[in-house]
């Protein structure tokens, strides 16, 4: 007869951080920020069909990194519930924070009950009628939510990037502005990233009722060829 | 309710139809599984005439809808009228519907059901849309809405009939077209125009005179307007501009720039100046706004 040998729960839920952790850091991160008439998004991705950002509802954008397929899931399953309950109550009854909740259980479930935990983190980013009521909701693969005003940073070497977007962070600031910020901070020194490596999209305060718009690869150029027009002048 | 998360096997996939009907009921439901044809509508079909026509009576119909191509896209109009038997229920329902960036969709029959049936309709689209990150074909919103027209039959058969109309630009052939449907779900496509409801016949004699292929868009919405006004004069059940109340017919301009609707005073101009030539032509020498 075999006997079964023990493992600690410490030592399961270690074990499981480590393997999401790991499969997270493998991704390329995103950034998003407020600025003066919305909420951006800037995320490193090579694809132009696989998109890491993408809208739920009106007024609410997701972003995912990490295992593509697991954080689409959740991505379409975010829809699902938006569209149901603005159908049944009324579009103004959808968002966020009740969406980032219902995630945040769903990951937190997963990463407790099944064998393998989701390797993604996601962020559900809130228009709100100010600047003041912008909301963006980073959730970790095992459920853990947290909620900013300014800007996030979610993927591999967030930490890293996150100290960059810091220096430069300006809250107010222009669209133009708050993409190259959020380009260079994803590249950093030794390396920029070309307009073919970029997705972008915002989430634009006096636009249409549907506020997610995504911007074309010719618009992401024109903004990175004035910053370096401009650094050629300076 | 919970993430809606599904296992691959019995994903409902982008439909958003699909969706409700593999989810559990949500509060107040009954009118979107009668329209997505979930519920059966109880009685039997055909007897409509007897005990349903005292709650027939009881029903609000809206009137007269029309749509039309023109050189750079279709033109969408509807009266403002509902009406519960021979009453005026409602004088400023809007039966001209956007229901994505492209498409409209210009309702006739029961009130009630029909605005359920163009609210699920719209969120169909959009679901679609985000969901698989590209919109619908022109067609495959056309055949979308015949096949919810059809789930409506068993309510139909009790006298709750909805017909809408569809028009919409299409990006592929870059030209308007308009779609008409029948109570069976059945799907037409419209070379010129099309009309529904109880002032439709009417309508479409007004168009058949006026209409003529690549017209611009202002002899579009002038048509348009001529042919409701024209509705009015012969049918109860639809409403005629009404300047006292600044109550005007809806209408619709659908191009390549998307869905937009013309303004009340560009309307109202229009009108007077229909009205005008009527009263030009009809009895000379008279001026408007004057007793004799």
């Amino acid at each position: 007869m075999t006997i079964p040998y023990y493992v600690s729960p410490e030592q399961v839920m270690k074990d499981r951080a480590e393997y999401a952790q790991k499969g997270i850091a493998r991704g390329r991160a995103l950034v998003a920020a407020t600025y003066k008439e919305g909420i951006v998004i800037v995320a490193e991705n090579r694809s132009r069909s696989l998109r890491k950002i993408s809208e739920i509802y009106d007024r609410i954008a997701f972003a995912g990194v990490g295992r593509y397929n697991e954080f689409d899931q959740l991505r379409v399953a975010g829809v699902r519930h938006a569209d149901t309950k603005g159908f049944s109550f009324s579009r103004g009854d959808v968002e966020a924070r009740s969406l980032a909740n219902l995630y945040a259980q769903y990951l937190g479930q997963v990463f407790t009950h099944e064998m393998k935990p989701l390797e993604v983190e996601i962020l559900v980013a809130e228009l709100g009628v100010d600047p003041e009521h912008d909301q963006m909701f980073h959730i970790a693969y095992e459920g853990t939510i947290t909620d900013e005003n300014a800007y996030a940073v979610i993927g591999g070497d967030a930490e890293t990037i996150r100290s960059r977007i810091v220096r430069t962070f300006r809250r107010g600031w222009s669209l133009p502005d708050a993409v190259r910020a959020c380009a260079a901070a994803l590249s950093g020194s030794d390396k920029t990233l070309g307009t073919d490596e970029l997705e972008v999209a915002v989430l634009a305060r006096n636009g249409p009722r549907r506020a997610f718009e995504r911007l074309s690869q010719a618009e992401v150029e024109q903004i990175l060829k004035a910053k370096r027009a401009a650094r050629a002048k300076g | 309710m919970g993430l809606p998360v599904f296992a691959a096997s019995d994903d409902p996939g982008p439909s958003f139809i699909g969706l409700l009907r593999s989810s559990p009921p949500l509060p107040g439901t009954p009118g979107w599984m009668a329209v997505a044809g979930l519920a059966r509508a109880g009685g039997v079909p055909g007897e409509a005439g007897t005990g349903a026509s005292s709650v027939a009576s009881m029903m609000r119909h809206g009137t007269t809808v029309l749509a039309l191509r023109f050189e750079d896209g279709v033109v969408l109009a509807g009266d403002r009228r509902a009406t519960e038997g021979h009453l005026i229920a409602y004088r400023t329902m809007e039966k001209v519907i956007q229901v994505d960036e492209l498409s409209g969709v210009a309702i006739a029959g029961v009130a009630g059901p029909a605005i359920e049936l163009v609210r699920l309709f719209a969120t169909q689209l959009e679901h679609y849309e985000k969901v698989e990150g590209v919109s619908l074909s022109i067609e495959g919103k056309a055949n979308q809405l015949g096949q919810l027209v059809s789930g409506n039959l068993p309510m139909a058969m009790q006298g709750m009939v909805v017909i809408p109309l569809f028009a919409g630009f299409d990006d592929l052939s870059l030209t308007g077209r308009v779609f008409s449907f029948d109570v069976t779900g059945g799907r037409y496509e419209e070379s010129d125009y099309a009309t529904e409801g109880s002032g439709g016949r009417n309508a479409k004699s007004a168009l058949k005179m006026g209409w003529f292929p690549g017209m611009g868009r202002d002899d579009a919405v002038r048509l348009s307007l001529e042919a409701i006004v024209e509705a009015a004069d012969e049918d109860v059940a639809t409403g005629g501009p009404d300047p006292v109340r600044g109550i005007y017919p809806t209408v619709a301009v659908i191009t390549r720039d998307g869905f937009g609707k013309v303004d009340a005073g560009e309307v109202a101009e229009r009108v007077a100046g229909i009205n005008d030539a009527a009263v030009a032509r009809l009895r000379p020498g008279r001026v408007r706004g004057r007793g004799e």
